[in-house]
């Protein structure tokens, strides 16, 4: 009768103790599965999270690796409840895999949480007077820029390129016909667009297509070089999306807010990304002046991202597979 | 006269070979590493991340080397001294680990390991294999897999049985063979393959930064270590990390030449 | 013989032959596991998209070209390995200097750099800043195909070296005593009697180079500078595949290769059977 009793007093302290202990903590574990480039910026911003309210008690599991690796990581299992890829394609193949909801796009600023452009990054004191697309396919300039087969990011350097033409009111073929031209001054074709920069710094190349923040972020550690943003250039636009998949869904997208909001686009900003919020971006016209060419891949008229993979980058039957096929000397 | 001239010959193309090939390159990273003093040397190497990496890395080595080597000498054995039909398939199956590209075998493993793969079935039940130490381990083990295989077969095959088949008859059964007369005898071509084995085991980088997903903290090895500090522009950061590496290397060697199992009964 | 010894006899030619079943099966069971699996997952996957898919992926004119490149690379660099290792492997062994034990112990570290370091530091060596120059220019070979060797030639330098290390520590120098004092020369002490002994350690390092070559991807990636159909290896080729989503289109290239580079090793293996017949009476 007596040890019943105690038996019964001994439950229920423990599950008193126990919903004590669960109500004290959040413990929270958000994983966030990154592209290369921005893990200086959320390492920065990460404490800023945790230091609001919505971010009290989560904590941060963090992976930075080439975009469309991370993208491919996702599908084949690797747990994540928020990616940041640097261009939108692989955040959609993740849609496809059924990991994103296809609505992620409706989200305030498209689904985008920090923008950049397409540079050239050139050699001190710029000798070959690099300044514009028609620079790039003088006789004599070499190129560098990363492959953008084996790269997703340096698509955006090929559709800078093409996109610049189509501004200046040439048609398609003319576009395609200096897309062939560029590729031929190209002479070297890294796998990403930090071995790229890394060719460049090595001494190889009179030019570098580059993305802006990269060029920041070199120059910020004395590894760069100078860099012009021709007059006409793409707008990059690194989208973020919360996992269908996720366990915490509320505070995932309580950090998805809290990046959009003007002290971290602050944030971003020193850190070499140009922000998607158009207050914050006013502050920083200095250090990111606007380019009176400068056009979304949206606004070339090609269906978007979607289209413009199948059309330019399909490994077989694509435009640069034709390109690289008629640079490379190699008949068929 | 003559032989004073044909020594100096092999040793100076032997000396061009490795100068051009090996210490070049090795003295490069030694003085990219501490080219601007010690100090971005000593920040990248003293974070928790990276010394949780160096751990990381001597785990999967520790548990890879053994496995390998027990394979290895098992599998010399049987390929010199039994005979079995497909030996020859065999042979040639055992290096071709090697001909595959990092980015091969983790395309290898997501095959069988990822979310719609052969073995898929077993992330749903909890069983985590890719993206964390299981993953690296299968990597690690099957890119240095041929060493210590490829280093005993030419030395077995060298040695002959004679000595063995003199201790069978003698009454010895086949474990004290093996551990009497065959192994001292192989004991330097197990030196060395543990050595390349392990040499390998700490340096591999592409197929383990496939199947690691790279957390931060949790799965990075030391030789990603190297590449973030890379992507961070921190290049002495990345050559200090690879010099102790380098040093982790060194160390297992002297280690093995100096507690070589003792020579056999001459 | 009584029939207490016959049984003995028996029991033990029985425990033989188990061991050499268990041995044998724990043997096959680590390689299926560890290299089967993986390879028939490939092979799976390359047939995804059907013969007509595969066939279009291997033959289009990048992916030959990239195969043509990484083969003759390769069996260059193995070929080299074979002749400077063993040379390399003798000095060590049968010579001596001051600073041999450090020069011995530094040869596997090429495995233990991670390949992103090879190639950084041959791009600075061999690249367009490289310190050395030769006949007043530069020495740079970067972003062509020699450079595609010499990160080749980094990777496998452990290979031969090391799997002739220990048959030439292991070699008898009575046999060679013997040649000599009967009169014959440095030359046909070589030839005639070290060659045949340390060739299988020669082979089995080649054919390690050669796999080793084909398979490079790291340390070649950056001072190749990776132009399609000029300098790109397969292994990149397979990585932009990838890349494209094209995983069956990939797992086909890597399958042609593997099977490429299974014949060559083969054939190795054969050679190697052939040269040393003598030894099996």
């Amino acid at each position: 009768m007596r040890q019943r009793r105690f038996l019964l007093l001994a439950l229920v302290g423990a599950a008193l103790a126990a919903s004590v202990a669960g109500a004290a903590t959040k413990d929270v574990k958000l994983s966030l599965v990154a592209y290369s480039t921005p893990r200086e910026a959320y390492n920065q911003l990460i404490p800023e999270f945790q230091k609001t309210q919505p971010g009290d008690g989560v904590s941060f599991s963090q992976s930075y690796a080439a975009s469309g690796d991370q993208a491919r990581a996702v599908k084949a299992g690797l747990r994540a409840d928020i990616v940041a890829l640097s261009l939108a394609p692989d955040v959609d193949e993740l849609v496809a895999a059924g990991l994103v909801d296809a609505k992620w796009k409706r989200q305030s600023y498209k689904g985008m949480v920090t923008n950049s452009l397409v540079v050239f990054v050139v050699r001190e004191g710029n000798p070959k007077k690099i300044r514009g697309w028609n620079d790039l396919i003088r006789p004599g300039v070499d190129v560098v820029t990363a492959n953008p087969f084996t790269s997703g990011g340096a698509r955006w350097n090929v559709m800078a390129a093409y996109g610049a033409q189509r501004k200046l009111g040439k048609t398609d073929k003319q576009a395609q016909d200096y897309l062939l031209k560029l590729f031929k001054n190209v002479v070297s074709q890294d796998k990403s667009a930090r071995d790229s920069l890394q060719t460049f710094n090595a001494g190889r190349g009179d030019v570098l297509l580059a993305y802006e923040n990269e060029a920041l972020f070199a120059r910020s550690r004395n590894q760069g070089f100078p860099f012009v943003i021709p007059r006409s250039t793409i707008l990059i636009e690194n989208p973020i999306a919360v996992l269908k998949t996720s366990d915490h869904k509320p505070e995932a997208n309580a950090f998805l807010r809290f990046l959009r909001t003007p002290a971290a686009q602050r944030t971003f900003a020193e850190n070499g990304y140009r922000p998607v919020n158009k207050a914050v971006a006013r502050e920083f016209t200095k250090k990111f002046p606007a380019r009176p060419g400068q056009f979304t891949i949206d606004q070339l008229g090609l269906g978007g991202w979607e289209k413009v993979q199948k059309r330019f980058f399909d490994p077989n039957n694509g435009v640069m597979a034709r390109i690289e096929r008629q640079v490379g000397g190699a008949t068929g | 006269m003559l032989r004073l001239l044909r020594t100096f010959c092999l040793r100076g193309v032997a000396f061009l070979y490795l100068a051009a090939i090996l210490i070049g390159p090795l003295a490069l990273v030694f003085f990219r590493t501490f080219e601007h003093g010690f100090r971005p040397a000593w920040d990248a190497l003293s974070t928790p991340e990276t010394i949780n990496a160096f751990k990381l890395t001597l785990i999967i080595t520790a548990i890879a080397v053994p496995l390998n080597t027990i394979f290895g000498i098992a599998c010399a054995l049987a390929i010199v001294r039994r005979r079995f039909p497909g030996k020859g398939l065999v042979n040639a199956f055992v290096d071709l680990p090697l001909a595959l590209s990092p980015v091969v075998v983790g395309l290898a493993l997501f095959l069988l390991y990822g979310r719609d793969g052969w073995f898929g079935f077993l992330g749903e039940h909890g069983i985590q294999i890719l993206f964390s130490l299981p993953a690296m381990v299968i990597a690690t083990i099957f890119v240095s897999l041929p060493f210590v295989a490829r280093e005993v077969v030419p030395t077995l095959r060298e040695i002959g049985d004679e000595q063995e088949q003199a201790a069978r008859t003698l009454g010895a059964n086949s474990w004290q063979t093996f551990w009497r007369i065959t192994l001292p005898a192989i004991r330097w071509a197990v030196i060395y393959g543990v050595i390349l084995t392990a040499a390998r085991c700490l340096g591999e980088y592409g197929a383990v930064a496939v199947v690691s997903g790279r957390l931060q903290g949790e799965t990075e090895t030391a030789t990603l270590r190297v590449e973030e500090r890379y992507e961070s522009f921190d290049v002495a950061g990345a050559y200090a990390i690879s010099i102790v590496l380098a040093l982790m290397a060194v160390v297992v060697l002297v280690a093995m030449t100096a507690i070589r199992p003792k020579e056999g009964t001459t | 013989m009584s029939t207490a010894q016959a049984t003995v006899g028996q029991v033990r030619m029985q425990s033989e032959r188990a061991s050499t079943a268990l041995s044998l099966g724990l043997v096959t069971t680590y390689l299926t596991l560890i290299v089967a699996l993986p390879i028939a997952a490939l092979v799976f996957e390359s047939t995804n998209v059907g013969a007509r898919g595969f066939w279009d992926v291997v033959s289009s004119p990048e992916a030959v070209a990239a195969l043509k490149l990484t083969l003759w690379t390769s069996i260059a660099v193995a070929l080299l390995n074979g002749v400077l290792g063993t040379i390399t492997a003798w000095v060590l062994v049968r010579d001596s200097f001051r600073g041999k034990a450090l020069v011995n112990a530094i040869i596997d570290l090429p495995f233990a750099l991670p390949t992103i370091v090879a190639g950084l530091t041959l791009l600075a060596l061999y690249g367009p800043q490289s310190p050395l120059e030769v006949r007043g220019q530069k020495l740079n070979v970067a972003f062509t195909t020699s450079s595609i060797v010499l990160a080749m030639l980094f990777v496998t330098l452990p290979f031969v070296v090391r799997t002739v290390q220990p048959v030439l520590l292991e070699l008898d120098e009575e046999m060679e005593q013997a040649a000599k004092s009967l009169g014959a020369t440095e030359l046909q002490t070589f030839r005639r009697i070290v060659f045949p002994n340390v060739l299988p350690g020669i082979l089995s390092g080649v054919a390690l180079a050669f796999a080793k070559a084909v398979g490079e991807f790291g340390s070649l990636v950056i001072i190749t500078g990776n132009l399609p159909y000029k300098t790109q290896v397969s292994s990149v080729f397979i990585f932009s595949r990838i890349e494209s989503g094209d995983r069956a289109g990939a797992a086909a290239v890597a399958v042609v290769l593997l099977a490429i580079s299974f014949g060559l090793l083969l054939s190795i293996g054969a050679i190697r059977h052939y040269a040393t017949r003598h030894d099996r009476a």
